[in-house]
């Protein structure tokens, strides 16, 4: 025997008398650290008269969004405008709007012989904000919800748990969880829109930060072909209404039910 | 009670031990240390009192979070009626652009760690 229970009991009492001494030095004893005062003030967006709707939506003409070659315009404004991370590899991906193959994206509803540009080119796809969105129904924690005034599927940071159930219930791969913190993954910091960290899933948003200061989703406004159409569905004289009036529009796996609110003009 | 002399000097040690912190502040000149923080130069008012905020800071953060988040709420009216926006960046650092003088020097002294900023952005560290 090493150690006999006597000796043990002192050397704990020891250790328990050095950790109590240890505790209150923190509490007592902090000091000041001062760092140099670099003031700048955060670029600052007008505050405007939110956009008004009941049911927002989106249009997407993919003809006029294929002509444009290789054109990355609304994913850049997007990851820009919300601190997005860019991971190389592809399984930490975070994704709120990105560009896919027709094959990928409408699986159901496309044929070997369809239209040259449709089959090579990728198309920009974004959360649905589904009319009735899957993930919300398994959300544990009420992390997102649909909004009863205008039907964005939203997204509440502070309480995601990350347990990645939506990811699972998502039949467009809307959602991404952060494996890791973003935060050195982001090219520049956006001071307007928070990070996230890691653990929580995120989405897009519909750009709903920008609808409430009178700004339309920052795909659309940097859709240089004009591909990209946003309004609200329960207003009959909208753009969004005219177009799916006039033009055959698809939406993604339709046959799920979830009601999807992105259109796509074929 | 054959070890009365050693329980007893085992008993001063360990008062003198527990109690080193304070001897130790005393010895430097800083046993009534408060924090002084960092206010700003031109504006006198904050949104609410100033012994609202020092007491309740956070739960006006909570409330403005969840009317920002879950209600999609812009701004916020101020003890003097004027609309302010409920912004932890803009709102809250457009006035304490220090928050090192400021939330970190009474947050450690407290000895509280919030993680508003693992997600809200300070513009001064983005650079």
């Amino acid at each position: 025997m090493g150690i006999d229970r006597r000796k043990f009991i002192k050397a704990s009492g020891l250790a328990a008398l050095g950790l109590a001494g240890l505790a209150p030095v923190k509490l007592f004893g902090t000091e000041d650290s001062t760092q140099a005062v670099s003031d700048s003030v955060s670029s600052r967006k007008e505050i405007g008269k939110p956009l008004e709707g009941k049911r927002w939506a989106m249009v997407i003409d993919i003809n006029k969004c294929l002509r444009e070659e290789n054109c990355t315009a609304c994913v850049t404004a997007c990851h820009t405008a919300h601190n997005i991370p860019h991971f190389d590899n592809s399984k930490d991906e975070i994704k709120w709007i990105w560009k896919e193959t027709f094959h990928n994206a409408f699986p159901e509803q496309e044929h070997e012989h369809l239209k040259d540009h449709l089959l090579e080119k990728q198309l920009p796809l974004l959360c649905n904000h589904c009319d009735n969105p899957p993930c919300v129904k398994v959300c544990p924690t009420e992390a997102t919800w649909k909004r009863e005034r205008d039907g964005i599927v939203m997204m509440d940071w502070h309480r995601c748990i990350g347990c990645r159930y939506c990811m699972a219930a998502c039949p467009y791969g809307s959602r991404s969880f952060n494996w890791r913190d973003p935060r050195p993954f982001i090219d520049r910091i956006n001071p307007d829109f928070p990070t996230r960290t890691r653990g929580v899933v995120e989405k897009c948003t519909l750009c709903e930060e920008r609808l409430r200061i009178g700004q339309l989703p920052a795909c659309v406004e940097a859709c240089k072909a004009h591909a990209m159409v946003f309004g609200d569905l329960e207003d009959p004289d909208s753009e969004v209404r005219a177009l799916l009036r006039e033009n055959f529009t698809i939406r993604r796996k339709p046959s799920l039910g979830t009601h999807p609110e992105i259109y796509y003009i074929v | 009670m054959r070890d009365k002399g050693r329980i007893i000097i085992g008993l001063v040690i360990f008062l003198i031990l527990i109690t080193f912190p304070v001897w130790y502040n005393v010895a430097r000149g800083k046993a009534g240390y408060v924090p002084q923080l960092e206010k700003p130069a031109t504006v006198k008012q904050c949104v609410r009192d100033t012994s609202f905020m020092k007491a309740h800071h956070m739960d006006l953060l909570d409330e403005w979070r969840d009317r920002v988040v879950r209600k999609g709420e812009v701004m916020d009216i101020d003890m003097a009626g004027k609309p302010v926006e409920m912004s932890l960046t803009r709102t809250c650092l457009g006035c304490h652009h220090n928050r090192e003088a400021f939330c970190n020097r009474c947050h450690s002294y407290m000895d509280v760690s919030p993680y508003c900023w693992d997600c809200h952005v300070d513009p001064k560290e983005t650079k």
